[in-house]
C-alpha cells in the first residue's frame, strides 16, 4: 500500500472542482459580510475619501496645497495642534499614573473583590460622556460643588477657576478615558503567569525587585496598547473640551467643527480631518511594528 | 436497526491535502470494503484526523476523489453524506436533552413524530440507555455521554460510520469496556467504519484491518495479527508493540550479524543494510548448558550471546535488559511464572538468548 | 490558585495600593453619581447636598414637548440600531470566524474601522454625504450612521462568543444532516445567543449615547436627546439636565447589569 506503481498515481484528480468549491465558500461567506462592508463603504469610506479630495482644491476650486500649508504658515492652527498635544501628553500621563496603581490593585485582588471593583471601571464606560462631563460642569464650575465647599470651609474668599478652561479640560477628559487604559492593562496583568513572580522571589528577589524586574516589564506591552488608545482618542476628543473649555481651549476637533460648521469651509476642515487620520493611523502602525504580535493580543483580549 | 445490508465501500483515490505550504496527505488511496471496521493508526500529525475530516467533508481536500458506494461525495457538502460522526469531545448538543440530541438527525430528515420516537427508543435500548431520553447532558456520565454520542451517529442508518479517538477522554477500564461494546455493536449492525486512534493496543482489540499513517502516508494496510507478525517497516515494528531492533546485513543470500548467519522467515532481500525486528517476549533466555546444547537441536533457531544489564520487575511480568557482544542492546519479557523466576539471571551475568527463526522480522533500512 | 497572582505580601504592606486604588475608583464613579441626589433639589441651585426636596426638575422633563420628543427620537434610533447592526454583526461575525474567508483581515478591519476612525470625521464625513442625498435631520440617516459606530461591538462581542464556543458542535449537526443554516439556527445560536444579546445591548447604548455625529446629522424633528443636551449644556446649567442625566445613569446601569448577567451565562 505504501508504495504503488507509477503508472497508478493519479496527480489531481477533482483539483479543479475542490478550488471551485473552496471559492464559492468563500465568496459566500464574503456575502454574509457585505451588508455590514457595503454599510461601511458608503457612511464612513465613501465619505472621507471625498473630503480628501475636496482637501486639494483651494477656495476657488484649483488644485493646490493651500489647505495644508495653512497648517504651517498661520498661527492659530498651530496653537491648535500645539494645545492638543498638549492635553493629549498630559491627559495620557495622568492615566498613567493613576492608572497603573488601580489595574496593579485589581489584578491583586481575589476574583470577587476584583469583579466588583472592575464595575466601577466599566460602568463609566456605559455612561454618556454628556452626562459625565456635565456632572464635572456641576462639580467645577464657579458656584460649583468645589468652590461651595472651599468657601464654606474659609479655604478661599473667592471661586478657584476650575471649568471653563485648561484645567477643566484635563480633569473631566482624564476621567473619560481612564477605562480606556484600566480595561487592557488590567486584562495583560491578568495574563502574567504568577509562577514567574513565585520563581523570582524563590530565587532570592525581594517584593520590589520582583514588581520591578518582572512583573512590570511583563505588563508593558498592555500599558502601551492603553497608552496608544488614550493618546489616539485624546487627539480627536470633541465633547468635553467642547463643553469644559469655556471657548478658550481650542482642540483639534473643534478646530474642524468649526471651519466646517460655523465658516463653512469644508476644503480646510478636510484637510485638518486628514491630516488627524493619518497620525492616528500613523500611531497605531507605529504600536503594531513596536509590539508586533504581542500587540494584536492585548488589543484582542479587552 | 440493519444497517449491513446497505453497509457501501469507500474507495479514496489520490487525496492530497496541503495546509499552506505544508503537504499533510500526499496521494492517498484507501479501500474500506463493506461492513469493514477499519481503524487509522499514528502518531499525532500523521494525517489521520485530517483525512477523517475529508471524509466527512469539513475539511477540502486539493485533489482527489473518494467514493461512497460508487457515487462520488468530494465535493458534497457534509449534510448530504449521510455519514454518522463521532467526535472525540463527543460534541452532544448542551442545550437538548438526550432525546433531542439523537432526535436531531431524524428531524432534519423530517422524520415523521411517532417514527422518531419509536427509533430512538430503539437505539437507546441498542446502546443499553433505556430510561434516560429525558436527561439532561451535563447529567451524564462520561460513558453515558459516549453512548449517547454514538446512538445520534447511528440513529438516522447512515452509510457509513468516522469515529474520532471517540474512547480517548474515557479512564481505563471504562474505556476497553466500551472498545468490547463497540466491536460487538458493529458486528451486529455492521456498518462500513472508519475508526480513527493513536492507540495501537485499542487499534488491535476493535479493527478488522488497520491503516498505519505517517507522514501522510499510509506505511501498511492489514489485518492486526498479521501487522504485529510481519511489521513491513521499521515504523510500523516501532509503533505497534515494543520491539528490539538490531543491524544485519544482507549478502550472498544470507543474513549476517556479528558475522554469524541469522536465521529468519523472512523473504530475503538481495543486499544492503536492513534492521532484523524481534518483540521481547519472543526472546528466551537459556540459561544452562545442559538447555543450550539442547536448543542446537531446534533447527532455525537463533542462539545469541549477552550480558545481563537490569532486570526490571513489573508485577505480571519482567524485562531483562542485555547487552550483545557488540554492546547491541536486546530486551526481553516473560511472565513471573516461578520457574522462570527460580532461574532469574542478575545483572552483569552473561546468558544466551534463543530467537526462533519465525520470530525474526526483516525490514528494511529506511535511514 | 492559579489564577491569584496575589504575590506573598501581607496586605497590610499593601495598605498604600489599596488606598490609591479606592481613591481611583471613587474619582471614576463619585462624579456620575452625585448627579443622582442633587436631580431631587427643590431649588434652581445645584447643591449637594440639596437643602430642600422635590421632583420638579422631573416634572421639567418629562411636561417639556421638546425634552419627550428627544428622548423618543433616541429610543427610536437606539431600537433601530440594534434591530440593523445586530443581524449584520453576527453574520459577519460568522464569516469571520468561520476561518474559510478570504482577506478576513481587511474583512475585520473594514468592520471595525469606525472604532479608530475620529467620530468627529465620521460625523463631518456623513453630514456632507447626507446633505447630497438628503438624510440629514433624517431618522433613516440617524439609524444607518449609528449602525456603522454599533457595528464593531456587536462583531467583536459575537466574535469572543464564538471563540469560547466548540465549532465541533456545529460539525457534528451537519453531519447529522443540517445544512449550513439550520446548523447554526438550531446548535449554534441557542449557544451564543448570550454573546449576541450582550452585542444587541451594546449596539443599544452606543446608538443612544452617540453625541458628536448626532450633533452634526440632527436636527429639527428628528433631533436627538444627547444633541439637545449638548446645546443646553453650552448655554447654561439647566438643572433639568440632572434628571435627565439620572435617568441615563439608571438606563445605563440596567443595561450593564442585563449584559453582565448574559455575560456571565455565556
Amino acid at each position: 500500500m505504501s508504495v504503488r506503481p507509477a503508472e497508478f498515481v493519479s496527480r489531481g484528480v477533482n483539483a479543479d472542482a475542490l478550488k471551485a468549491d473552496a471559492r464559492r465558500e468563500s465568496l459566500g461567506l464574503l456575502g454574509l459580510c457585505s451588508p455590514g462592508l457595503a454599510l461601511v463603504g458608503i457612511i464612513i469610506v465613501l465619505p472621507i475619501g471625498w473630503l480628501f479630495w475636496l482637501s486639494l482644491f483651494d477656495e476657488t476650486g484649483q488644485l493646490s496645497g493651500a489647505n495644508y500649508a495653512r497648517f504651517v504658515e498661520q498661527a492659530s492652527y498651530i496653537r491648535t495642534f500645539l494645545t492638543t498635544f498638549e492635553v493629549a501628553f498630559i491627559v495620557t500621563g495622568l492615566c498613567v499614573l493613576i492608572g497603573y496603581p488601580l489595574a496593579y490593585m485589581l489584578s491583586q485582588l481575589p476574583r470577587r473583590a476584583a469583579s466588583i471593583c472592575l464595575i466601577f471601571v466599566v460602568l463609566p464606560f456605559w455612561t454618556s460622556v454628556l452626562v459625565r462631563t456635565y456632572a464635572w460642569l456641576v462639580i467645577l464650575q464657579r458656584k460649583g460643588l468645589v468652590n461651595n465647599w472651599l468657601i464654606d470651609l474659609g479655604l478661599i474668599s473667592q471661586p478657584l477657576p476650575l471649568a471653563h478652561n485648561f484645567a477643566g479640560v484635563i480633569i473631566g477628559m482624564t476621567h473619560i478615558l481612564l477605562p480606556f487604559l484600566v480595561l487592557p492593562l488590567y486584562a495583560s496583568m491578568k495574563a502574567i503567569d504568577a509562577d514567574y513572580l513565585r520563581a523570582a522571589m524563590n530565587l532570592g528577589a525581594p517584593p520590589t525587585a520582583t514588581f520591578w524586574q518582572v512583573f512590570f516589564p511583563l505588563s508593558l506591552p498592555g500599558l502601551a496598547a492603553g497608552v496608544v488608545i488614550v493618546f489616539i482618542l485624546c487627539l480627536g476628543f470633541f465633547v468635553t473640551p467642547a463643553l469644559m473649555g469655556g471657548g478658550k481651549v481650542i482642540m483639534w476637533a473643534m478646530r474642524m467643527e468649526q471651519t466646517t460648521s460655523l465658516y463653512s469651509n469644508w476644503g480646510a476642515g478636510s484637510a485638518l480631518g486628514v491630516v488627524l487620520l493619518a497620525v492616528t493611523l500613523g500611531l497605531l502602525g507605529l504600536f503594531r511594528r513596536l509590539l508586533g504580535t504581542r500587540a494584536a493580543s492585548v488589543w484582542g483580549s479587552q | 436497526m440493519s444497517i449491513a445490508r446497505s453497509a457501501p465501500p469507500i474507495n479514496i483515490r489520490g487525496i492530497a491535502k496541503r495546509f499552506g505550504s505544508v503537504p499533510v496527505l500526499s496521494d492517498l488511496d484507501l479501500d474500506v470494503a463493506p461492513g469493514e471496521f477499519l481503524t487509522l493508526l499514528g502518531p499525532s500529525g500523521s494525517g489521520k484526523t485530517t483525512l477523517l475530516m475529508i471524509l466527512a467533508g469539513f475539511v477540502r481536500a486539493n485533489a482527489g476523489s473518494i467514493g461512497i458506494g460508487g457515487e462520488e461525495v468530494i465535493t458534497k457538502p457534509p449534510h448530504k453524506r449521510n455519514i454518522g460522526m463521532v467526535f472525540q469531545n463527543y460534541a452532544l448538543f448542551p442545550h437538548m436533552n438526550v432525546f433531542h440530541n439523537i432526535a436531531f438527525p431524524l428531524k432534519q430528515r423530517r422524520t415523521s413524530a411517532a417514527e422518531t420516537a419509536e427509533r430512538v427508543e430503539k437505539v437507546l435500548d441498542l446502546v443499553q440507555l433505556q430510561g434516560l431520553a429525558d436527561r439532561r447532558v451535563d447529567q451524564l456520565s462520561g460513558g453515558q455521554r459516549q453512548r449517547v454520542a454514538l446512538a445520534r451517529a447511528i440513529v438516522f442508518e447512515p452509510r457509513i460510520v468516522l469515529m474520532d479517538e471517540p474512547l480517548s477522554a474515557l479512564d481505563k477500564g471504562l474505556r476497553e469496556h466500551m472498545q468490547i461494546e463497540l466491536r460487538s455493536l458493529h458486528r451486529r449492525l455492521g456498518m462500513t467504519t472508519v475508526y480513527v486512534t493513536h492507540d495501537q493496543r485499542e487499534a488491535i482489540t476493535m479493527s478488522d484491518r488497520i491503516a498505519v499513517m505517517n507522514k501522510g502516508r499510509i506505511e501498511q494496510l492489514d489485518r492486526p495479527e498479521t501487522l504485529y507478525a510481519s511489521p513491513r517497516t521499521r515504523f510500523v515494528a516501532g509503533f505497534i508493540g515494543e520491539s528490539n531492533f538490531i543491524p544485519v546485513e544482507c549478502r550472498d543470500g544470507s543474513v549476517w550479524y556479528a558475522g554469524k548467519k541469522v536465521h529468519t522467515a523472512s523473504p530475503l532481500p538481495s543486499s544492503g543494510r536492513h534492521w532484523l525486528v524481534v518483540r521481547p517476549e519472543k526472546v528466551r533466555l537459556v540459561a544452562d548448558a545442559g538447555l543450550a546444547a539442547d536448543a542446537g537441536l531446534v533447527a532455525n533457531a537463533n542462539m545469541l550471546d549477552a550480558t545481563v544489564r537490569d532486570i526490571v520487575y513489573q508485577g505480571d511480568s519482567f524485562i531483562c535488559y542485555a547487552n550483545l557482544a557488540d554492546d547491541q542492546q536486546i530486551a526481553l519479557r516473560d511472565y513471573c511464572r516461578s520457574d522462570v523466576l527460580a532461574r532469574l539471571p542478575i545483572a552483569g551475568q552473561p546468558v544466551r538468548l534463543r530467537v526462533d527463526a519465525q520470530d525474526a522480522i526483516l525490514v528494511a533500512d529506511e535511514t | 490558585m492559579n489564577d491569584d497572582i496575589g504575590l506573598p505580601i501581607s496586605h497590610w504592606r499593601r495598605l498604600w495600593l489599596y488606598g490609591v486604588g479606592a481613591l481611583v475608583l471613587l474619582f471614576l464613579i463619585v462624579p456620575s453619581l452625585i448627579i443622582v441626589p442633587m436631580s431631587f433639589s427643590g431649588s434652581t441651585l445645584l447643591q449637594f447636598p440639596p437643602e430642600s426636596w422635590s421632583l420638579r426638575w422631573y416634572e421639567a422633563y418629562f411636561q417639556s414637548v421638546e425634552w419627550r420628543d428627544a428622548t423618543i427620537v433616541s429610543l427610536k434610533a437606539a431600537v433601530l440600531t440594534t434591530i440593523v447592526a445586530t443581524p449584520i454583526g453576527v453574520a459577519a461575525a460568522y464569516a469571520l470566524n468561520s476561518g474559510a474567508l478570504r482577506l478576513a483581515g481587511i474583512v475585520n478591519a473594514v468592520l471595525t474601522a469606525s472604532l479608530i476612525i475620529p467620530v468627529i470625521l465620521i460625523g463631518i464625513g456623513t453630514f456632507f454625504l447626507y446633505a447630497r442625498i438628503g438624510l440629514n435631520n433624517t431618522l433613516t440617516g440617524l439609524v444607518l450612521a449609528h449602525t456603522v459606530q454599533a457595528l464593531p461591538l456587536v462583531v467583536l462581542t459575537v466574535l469572543s462568543g464564538f471563540r469560547s464556543y466548540d465549532m465541533n458542535q456545529e460539525r457534528v449537526a451537519r453531519s447529522l444532516g443540517a445544512g449550513r443554516f439550520a446548523a447554526f439556527w438550531q446548535v449554534t445560536m441557542p449557544q451564543i445567543r448570550f454573546s449576541i444579546v450582550s452585542g444587541a445591548l451594546f449596539a443599544f447604548i452606543t446608538s443612544f449615547d452617540e453625541v458628536v455625529v448626532s450633533l452634526f446629522i440632527s436636527g429639527g424633528e428628528t433631533t436627538t436627546l444627547t444633541r439637545r443636551m449638548f446645546s443646553a449644556l453650552r448655554d447654561h446649567i439647566d438643572p433639568t439636565i440632572a434628571a435627565i442625566s439620572t435617568c441615563l445613569i439608571v438606563l445605563s446601569i440596567l443595561l450593564l447589569s442585563a449584559a453582565q448577567l448574559f455575560g456571565r451565562r455565556r
